[in-house]
This record gives structure tokens, sequence and C-alpha cells, in this order.
């Protein structure tokens, strides 16, 4: 079922067709690209959760995270206590020039440190100046998005279902009162 | 006809010819993009890229004008302008509208328009044999074989279009026209148009251009502004073959509104049929070298032959 030169129009049909259809080049500088959530674009960190444990900088494959660290003596409370010591945190520096944005160290913090940032204009013209301290990665903080809501059907995040089962727990020892004292 | 008229039409002519083919030209980039998906230009002049030609004159226009040291100079240099002028000189024969809106009413017009477009490809000639590159005289060479064989079916449909008109004055064969000569002369039309493109050696017939064979062929050694006259002419040609195939197989100026706006018609018809010319080019790919020739002597030829026939024996029962 085709005469000589349906093809050819064919293709004519085709090419007539996509000029009527929407473009779709990307005009970046002026417009801003859309990009879906956890795009991998820098590394940013919170500070205040980080506890210096040095798991992000042990576990990094190709060892781009420095962090620098001393230990500082509170006095202790109590007369009676022993003094207590804690990390704080004096340098935490990422080399992006060598970060293969595998996110190895944000899977792997513990106490939620660090984040995926959707940020991705950071290039510079000397390899040195890729490697970023802790003032700009907390700054790129403020650009990580809310994370993206939970499938309609998922399993209910562990925190608050930890908190449902304590209020349950909570509900039915009441009720269990409540009935023993009638 | 007194001597500030002819002033007058010749820098109207002049005029049309330094402005349509870049219209046509922007019409390209953007039709071609969107064609692909793409925007195209969209920066140069402020509004979606309108500009970008004129940027692209400056740019050529900046440009070192290179001959190479092995090159016949004085061939070399007269090149472009031999492949330019010619269309110029179509431009000026063309009828626009009816009542004497010519740049200048020929006798034999018709004969004059083709002559002088196959001047054109001697510039292209030229410019292959002059460079001292083996790849220019590749691309020479092929456009002379392009020439040869795509020539006779362009003149072959146009005999037609003037047996039919009995005349070859192109204002003559537009007042002879009548609305069934676009049926009656269509084949004419698809031999004139292609062997056209073939001669502009527009995709998908640029095999002389081709540059994944040969560079850019005959133009491989040029730069600056002489390149950039080439590609001029090229767009050039694109207006006088979209203009020659509206006038002698569309009926020109002939159209539903008042004779007044005939020019409108010629000209629609124009932009018309070079908006195809790109489509086309957009749409298919480059033939073979080989299969260029078979389709021009196998195909076109015996088509015009055909169409010449039936325009014979129409006419003949005609009158």
């Amino acid at each position: 079922m085709s005469f000589p030169g349906s093809g050819l129009a064919k293709g004519l049909a085709v090419t007539l067709r996509t000029m009527t259809k929407k473009t779709v080049t990307a005009q970046y500088p002026d417009v801003q690209p859309e990009l879906p959530p956890r795009t991998r674009g820098v590394i940013a960190l919170l500070e205040e959760n980080c506890t210096v444990c040095m798991l992000c900088a042990r576990e990094c494959p190709d060892w781009c995270i420095y962090i620098d660290s001393h230990k500082e003596t509170l006095p202790a409370a109590d007369p009676n206590a022993r003094a207590r010591t804690r990390n704080v945190l004096d340098r935490f520096a990422i080399d992006f020039s060598l970060c293969m944005y595998c996110g190895i160290c944000i899977e792997v913090c513990p106490f939620d440190a660090l984040f995926w940032s959707p940020e991705f204009e950071y290039a510079e013209t000397d390899i040195l100046e890729l490697t970023h301290e802790r003032d700009k990665l907390r700054e790129w903080m403020w650009t990580v998005p809310a994370p993206p809501a939970l499938d309609p059907a998922a399993e209910e995040p562990k925190e608050i279902a930890a908190a449902r089962k304590a209020a349950e727990k909570l509900a039915a020892a009441a009720a269990a009162e409540a009935g023993g004292s009638e | 006809m007194n001597l500030l008229d002819t002033l007058l039409r010749c820098a109207a002519a002049l005029v049309v010819f330094l402005t349509f083919p870049l219209i046509i030209g922007q019409t390209e980039h953007k039709v071609m993009a969107h064609m692909q998906g793409r925007l195209g230009p969209m920066y140069a002049g402020g509004f979606h890229g309108w500009a970008q030609l004129v940027a692209d004159g400056v740019k050529f226009a900046q440009k070192e004008d290179i001959v190479p040291a092995g090159a016949d100079r004085r061939v070399f240099q007269l090149a472009p302008a031999v492949s330019l002028l010619p269309y110029l000189i179509v431009l000026l024969a063309i009828p626009v509208g009816p009542d004497g809106f010519v740049g200048q009413a020929v006798d034999a017009g018709l004969f004059f328009v083709l002559a002088v477009m196959g001047v054109g490809v001697i510039g292209k000639l030229m410019a292959g044999w002059a460079s001292a590159n083996k790849f220019s005289l590749l691309g020479g060479l092929r456009t002379a074989a392009q020439l040869m064989s795509y020539e006779l079916p362009m003149v072959l449909a146009a005999a037609s279009v003037a047996m039919a008109a009995g005349t070859l004055s192109l204002p003559g064969i537009l007042d002879a026209f009548e609305w069934y000569w676009i049926p009656w002369q269509a084949i004419g039309a698809f031999v004139f148009f292609t062997a056209g493109l073939a001669e502009l050696q527009r995709p998908p017939f640029d095999m002389p251009v081709a540059d994944s064979e040969i560079i850019f062929g005959a133009y491989t050694e040029y730069t600056g502004l002489r390149f950039a006259f080439f590609l001029l002419s090229e767009y050039a040609g694109i207006l006088v073959v979209s203009a020659l195939t509206a006038v002698l197989f569309l009926g020109g100026w002939h159209g539903p509104l008042p004779d007044d706006l005939g020019w409108l018609w010629t000209i629609l018809k124009t932009f018309a049929l070079a908006f195809v010319v790109i489509w086309l080019r957009v749409t298919y790919p480059r033939l073979r070298e080989d299969q260029l020739m078979r389709f021009a002597w196998t195909v076109l030829i015996p088509l015009a032959l055909v169409q010449l026939a039936l325009t014979g024996v129409i006419k003949v029962a005609i009158s």
C-alpha cells in the first residue's frame, strides 16, 4: 500500500510537523533550567550538625574532603563530675576538582550534615579555587530544596511512625487505666 | 524610457537583490532550526536574532582576504563577482506585476534569463580551477558535470512554457497565462524547479560542496568577503529560481486580488517556493554523484520531453 515517492512525502511531513511543535532548546543563561529534586549539583554542609566523626572523609573514594578539628574541654557543670570534651570543627573543605559526585559522603553522614544542592554555577578560572571551604559549603545549604513528598503508597517516615506508636501506647494505657478504675 | 527611469529601475533591482536574499537566508536559519526542534539565532539584533546575517556580513568583512600562493590570482579574485552578478542581471528581467512592472522587459526574456543564469556557474568553475587545490578542482568539475546534465531539462521545461504561450518574452508569457496552465505544465514545473535546485547546488543536490567528501568544493580556499559573495550568490540564486518558477509555472502576478496587487502575488509565490527550497534542504540527505547524474538523465530529461510532447499535443488541439 505505498505509491512511489511516499517515503519522500513522509520525510517532508516529519520536518513540517516538527516545525509546528515546541522547540526543545534550553535558553540557559536567560532561563534557568528546572532541575529535578536530588539533582547532584554541589555538596552543601550544614555545619551545625557536623560532629567531626570523619566518616565522610574516610569513605570518600578520591579523598577530596579535608577536615581539621580540635578538642575543647568544657568545664564540669557539677563539681563532682568530670570535665567533658567535644570536637570543634576548624576546617571543612571539599575539593570539587577531585570530587566525582558519587554522593557516598552524603549517604554515610550519620547526623545529616551533608546534602545535595542543585546549584551548579560554581565554575572557576583556576583549578585550585575549586576547593571550597566551610563558609561556602554552608551558604549552599540555603539552596537545598525541601525533600520531595513521599509516594502515596510509601511507608510512613520512621520518626512519624515512632511518634504514632508512642501516642497509641499512651492512649491505650490511659484507656486501660480508665477501664481499671471503674 | 528616459535615463532617470532606467536608473530608478536598476536601483530598485539592486535593493531587491541586496535585501531579499538576506530575508531568505534568515528564513532558512529559522525554518531549519524549528524543523530540527531548535530555536536558531536568538541574540543578534535583539528580537529573535533578526540581524544575524548582518552580523555575519560584518564578520566576513573583518576577515583577511587570502589568495593562495599557487592560485591564478586574477581568476581567483574575479570568480565571486562572476558568480554573483548574473543573478542581479536576471532579476532585472523578471516581471513582478502587470503593465511594465519589470526592470527591463526583454523580448527574448526567457532565453536571456536562462543564458545569463548559466554564466553564474562559470564563476564557480573559475573558483574551482584557479584555487590550485584538489578539492576545489573536484568541486569545480562536479559543478560542471551538474550544469551539463541539469541545464538540459531546465531549458526543455522552460521551452514547454514558451510553446504554450507562443512567446519568449516573460511578461508576454504571463499575459497569455490561463489558470489551467498549472495542471497542464505541472510536470514541467517539477522538472524546472528540481533542475533549478541542482543548478544552485542546494541540498539534496549539493555534491559540488559536499563537506564530508571535498571540504567545501570550489569555495574551499576562499575567505572573508569573497566567500560571503559566494554564499550570497547561492541565496540570490534561490530568489531567482523561485521567482522564475513562480512566473513561468504558477502564473506570476495572476491571483484572486485585483491586478494592482499583482506584485504581491509574485512575491508571495516566490517566497512560498523559497520556503520549499529550504524545506527540501532540511528533509533530504545529499545524493551520491552517480545518483545525481542518473536522476538527471533517466528521470528529469524524459519527464521534460513528455511535458514538451503534452504541451505540443494540447496546443495543437486547442488551436
